[in-house]
């Protein structure tokens, strides 16, 4: 009913009505050519740089590329290694946090700010804001928050709290979760932002027809409008997603990594390996295995996706 | 909705004080730390070593915000504060979250609207490029770089933002228009308009809402790169994170908390300026009535 | 390699210019902020006044992280700059891929050979001829001290591990943090390095951090080391995990804690909070190392250029690096000692001067002057890493024993190599 057919056969219906003349063909064209300067880019910047890295998990390379090749090796290196281990555990709870907290903040906050609300411009921004500032000094003010000497614990315990805890930050097993609150603080607003675009493309009609039939307002919600929205679902979770796996410079400027390497990520990984610690070859290979791991995620995702949208042609 | 019984009214009376409870109590949420940064800022930095790192000021001073704009000797560079780094980011952002805008705009128009063989292979493919850790990319895209002669150029970045971000306004655009009616550009073709002519007069003004959402994304991710900004920049090109990062970081030298507070908050300033004048087209759009399905 | 022969092409092609030009150089580095950068600055004065234009590339982060995958790709894209922020052993690995240029020229001529430790000089040279130059010398081993907040609790200073123990019950009865910390991977490995010092000498620590001798790395002073490490722990406050090493400054410095074991650049801080050095607060060598130093240099790397001016500008300043007044001014800033060892100490505070005292001492007879290993001065950036990993989980584990953690010490450096 809200998800329209795309168009592309009937529009070739229409045309073919036509003589196929010169321009016509070139017009047939048009498509093709326009998005031809993204799949160059594609090809060289994105699939070119898989390549290489591919070839690069392979090979000798430390503080330079270099083009000997070593078999397997590396990756055994990076299998044998403790603190990849944790990295690739630390991600597996962060991404699915960080996920789905973010969609139901997002989703929550963009439904309640689209009841006709005032100063919802100044209320958007405010929950937009986290993602204009740079992680490079909020970090260092999450820190102070989430630092029990400091922030929050201390100030729960001079209001006369005595035994209040919330020590996560030093604490090995809890440590990633406070970059899970750090991340959702900074990309909740996203979400938000994108489901209220989404939100303002749903039908009103349909919305007053619902309620004209005596629909209560969460029924509206829950049976038309939220299931309305499954391509916006579909771009909020590729982009929180490639937040998740790209996570460096938050965990990196509130936990360090740490306790010990508790909180590390394998993008922090990735980078140090690379570049501050002269084993690229073991950088490259762990690059790999973090596309490996989005690919077997990504796939069957996609495809789901993508060919729901045949099914409904 | 009209309401009709008393206690319906009363019940919606209260239903709204709820609901703006909770805004508001998410709002604060969210300006904590903004709060201790604006605070910190103005504190004088003994204060800061003497007492507690979070706390009120115990007078107002202008200077440390003076001091990150145009003061602080960062490395040895002549030119003081970020003021210079700020101009370089400006120089980059803005071009490369129009191209980037621009081609996601058309790439969803074609891959929603103009389907040929293989464009959802295309499109699953370009999705998954997001994916690529950027860190893994910095080296063979200076190599690239240092080829065709942009290394450490502001086109250079430029062209890098636009490489990188065109995949996430590909998605965005096109998975809004796979919601718009067809039936809107299937009517405009009977009439004869071409393949640009339906994208101008037709899709593009309805493209508001998701307009705002892309630019806010690229703005937000370009200006805010560090990683591609200190890769891929010169002394003279290095945008206003680096300059930001500089001034935060020392290694061994003593910490002015005070100046790193405002430095952060000027750097983000651009931004913010973007999503309050973008939010307000967030109105418009769709429900102006534009469309009829 | 391709690199190479470019290069050496450039080379040649510059030398058959000549004459005195003014030239370029482009200096990346890391001393991005307060004092370090006023410190720089000074040298680009004085490269200017020179007549050479100077180009400044600074990227902070880390212990020069960022800046050191900068010039990684700065280095594929063909044009490195002129000099980069390189310690240590990796002044070997860029000269291992071609990239450096020699300043023997400008060495004999200024006499480096006289003025430099042999120890420091070694890790100038690559295949014996200077590539870089060393700017200051940074101490590693010492111990800072609020004297107020010990005499209060009754405890007195230090000077070998078991007194060190003593002090630390003393202050943690009075009430006060003992051992101001900050809990990241390098601050915990600044402390090992200096508990390795004092449990086995610096014959054993070079033997583990130098030359990565299997015994001495499973052998019982590193045991013995671990030991004291997790002692440590007992003595933190709850927020030690994460935080920054200036913060731990201030809890000394604001008399919460009783003392700090961090190099000498903590002195920037006291300065900074309008401390004087011997009556506000103490600088003493970490229990149990006095006579020994521990030297983290910090050194400019020369990259070969591809115009004679630029050489010529890359020679000027490597000469003004050490010269005594930027070593004068640059070390006042900066909280290190100059590494010539003829400088005259007058005008530096007590603690630079007891710092110039060892080392002469050390240099001289060529016995305790140690490489970091924290500092990135002993060992590859890969087996540095290596064993911050084992060293920063030890401390942050209560379940790991002294013989696994020696153990895996072991196997990590073996996988690193």
């Amino acid at each position: 009913m809200t998800q329209s057919p795309p168009l592309s056969e009937p529009t070739r219906a229409v045309r073919k009505v036509h003589k196929p003349s010169l321009g016509d063909r070139l017009a047939e064209q048009i498509p093709r050519l326009v998005v031809s300067p993204t799949m160059l880019i594609a090809v060289v910047f994105i699939y070119g740089f898989m390549i290489w890295t591919v070839v690069l998990s392979f090979s000798t390379s430390r503080i330079l590329p270099r083009y000997e090749f070593i078999g397997w090796q590396n990756y055994q290196r990076l299998f044998g290694n403790e603190r990849w281990m944790v990295a690739l555990t630390n991600l597996g709870i962060y991404g699915v946090l960080f996920v789905v907290i973010c969609l139901a903040i997002g989703l929550l906050l963009a439904i309640l700010l689209d009841q006709k609300i005032r100063a919802e411009g100044f209320l958007r921004t405010v929950y937009l804001y986290p993602m204009a500032l740079s992680f490079i000094v909020t970090g260092t003010v999450w820190k102070w928050l989430l630092n029990p000497s400091v922030g929050i614990q201390r100030f729960g315990r001079e209001l006369g709290f005595e035994n209040f805890r919330f020590d996560w930050l030093v604490s090995s097993d809890m440590s990633i979760y406070t970059v899970v609150i750090a991340a959702v603080w900074q990309s909740s607003g996203f979400v938000m932002a994108l489901f209220l675009a989404g939100l303002r493309g749903v039908d009103d009609s349909i919305i007053k027809a619902a309620q004209i039939d005596g629909a209560s307002r969460i029924t509206v919600y829950t049976r038309i409008i939220i299931p309305s929205l499954r391509p916006v679902f579909f771009s909020a979770i590729i982009m929180l997603a490639h937040i998740a796996i790209k996570s460096f410079d938050l965990a990196l400027a509130l936990t360090g990594g740490g306790p010990g390497y508790s909180s590390d990520l394998p993008a922090i990984f990735m980078y140090q390996f690379s570049f501050t610690r002269g084993q690229m070859g073991v950088g490259a290979a762990s690059a790999v295995i973090m596309l490996m791991g989005v690919m077997a995620i990504l796939i069957p995702y996609l495809y789901s996706e993508l060919r729901v949208k045949k099914d409904d042609r | 909705m009209t309401v009709k019984h008393s206690n319906r009214r009363y019940s919606e009376i209260t239903g709204r004080a709820v609901l703006y409870a909770i805004l508001i109590i998410v709002a604060i949420y969210y300006l904590i730390p903004l709060v201790i940064m604006i605070s910190t800022s103005f504190r004088d930095m003994n204060d800061i070593r003497f007492g507690h790192l979070i706390d009120l000021p115990s007078s107002f001073s202008f200077e440390a915000w003076r001091m990150a704009w145009s003061e602080v000797q960062i490395g040895a560079r002549r030119q003081l504060g970020l003021r210079p780094y700020f101009i370089n980011s400006l120089l980059i952002t803005i071009p490369a979250v129009t191209i980037s805008v621009i081609l996601g705009a058309v790439n969803g128009y074609v891959l929603s609207f103009w389907r040929f063989k293989g464009s959802n292979i295309f499109f699953a493919l370009l999705l998954f490029g997001c994916f690529l850790p950027f860190q893994a990319i910095l080296l063979p895209q200076a190599t690239v770089l240092g080829k065709i002669g942009l290394s450490g150029t502001i086109p250079g970045l430029v062209l890098t933002h636009v490489v990188y971000g065109v995949a996430f306004t590909t998605l965005f655009y096109r998975n809004y228009y796979v919601s718009l009616p067809g039936e809107l550009v299937k009517a405009a073709q009977l009439d004869g308009a071409g393949f640009w002519r339906i994208f101008w007069r037709i899709i593009l003004p309805l493209s508001t809402p998701i307009t705002v959402v892309a630019v806010i994304w690229q703005f937000t991710q370009i200006w805010n790169d560090f990683l591609f900004g200190v890769a891929f920049s010169s002394p003279q090109s290095q945008p206003v994170t680096v300059g930001l990062n500089n001034m935060v970081n020392s290694s061994t030298g003593e910490v002015r908390y005070n100046v790193d507070m405002a430095g952060a908050i000027i750097a983000a300033l651009p931004t913010l300026a973007v999503y309050v004048i973008a939010g307000k087209y967030f109105v418009r759009g769709l429900t102006a009535g534009s469309v009829k399905g | 390699m391709k690199f190479q022969k470019t290069l050496l092409g450039a080379a040649i092609a510059g030398t058959l210019a000549s004459g005195s030009m003014a030239g370029e150089v482009e200096v990346l580095h890391w001393w991005t902020s307060g004092g370090e950068a006023a410190a720089i600055a000074v040298l680009r004065d004085m490269v200017e006044e020179e007549g050479h234009t100077w180009t400044d590339f600074s990227v902070a982060g880390g212990a020069g992280e960022n800046a050191m995958t900068v010039l990684r790709a700065r280095a594929v894209s063909g044009n490195p700059p002129a000099s980069a922020q390189i310690k240590g052993l990796e002044i070997q690995e860029w000269g291992d891929l071609g990239f450096l240029a020699s300043l023997d020229d400008v060495a004999a001529a200024n006499g480096w050979d006289d003025f430099l430790p042999e120890e420091v000089a070694s890790v100038m040279k690559y295949n014996g001829e200077y590539v870089a130059v060393p700017v200051n010398v940074h101490r590693v081993n010492w111990m800072w001290i609020n004297p107020e907040v010990l005499a209060s609790a009754g405890a007195s200073v230090p000077t070998t591990l078991d007194e060190l123990w003593e002090t630390a019950d003393q202050l943690q009865e009075a009430g006060y943090t003992a051992i101001a910390h900050g809990g990241q991977a390098w601050q915990d490995a600044t402390i090992f390095e200096s508990l390795v010092l004092a449990t086995g000498g610096p014959e054993l620590y070079s033997r583990a951090f130098v030359d990565h001798d299997e015994d001495a790395l499973t052998s019982d002073a590193m045991r013995e080391a671990f030991t004291h490490l997790r002692r440590v722990t007992e003595y933190l406050d709850q927020g030690a995990p994460g935080r920054d090493w200036d913060q731990a400054t201030s809890m000394v410095i604001r008399g919460e804690a009783g003392m700090q074991f961090m190099g000498d650049w903590a002195k920037g801080e006291f300065t900074a909070a309008g401390l004087t050095a011997g009556e506000d607060y103490l600088c003493v060598a970490f229990p149990g190392t006095e006579g020994t130093f521990t030297h983290n240099v910090d050194s400019l790397a020369m990259f070969e250029q591809r115009t004679e001016a630029n050489r010529e500008a890359q020679q000027t300043m490597a000469r003004l690096v050490l010269s005594s007044d930027f070593q004068e001014t640059f070390n006042q800033n900066k909280g290190s000692i100059p590494v010539r060892l003829d400088h005259d100490m007058s005008t530096f505070d007590e603690c630079a001067q007891a710092s110039m005292e060892t080392f002469l001492a050390t240099s001289q007879s060529g016995e305790g002057l140690v490489p970091s290993m924290a500092h990135g001065m002993s060992t590859t950036s890969s087996i540095q890493g290596a064993i911050y990993d084992v060293v920063t989980a030890y401390f942050n584990s209560t379940s790991m024993t002294e013989d696994q953690a020696v153990n895996r010490l072991a196997a990590a450096v073996r996988a690193a190599r």
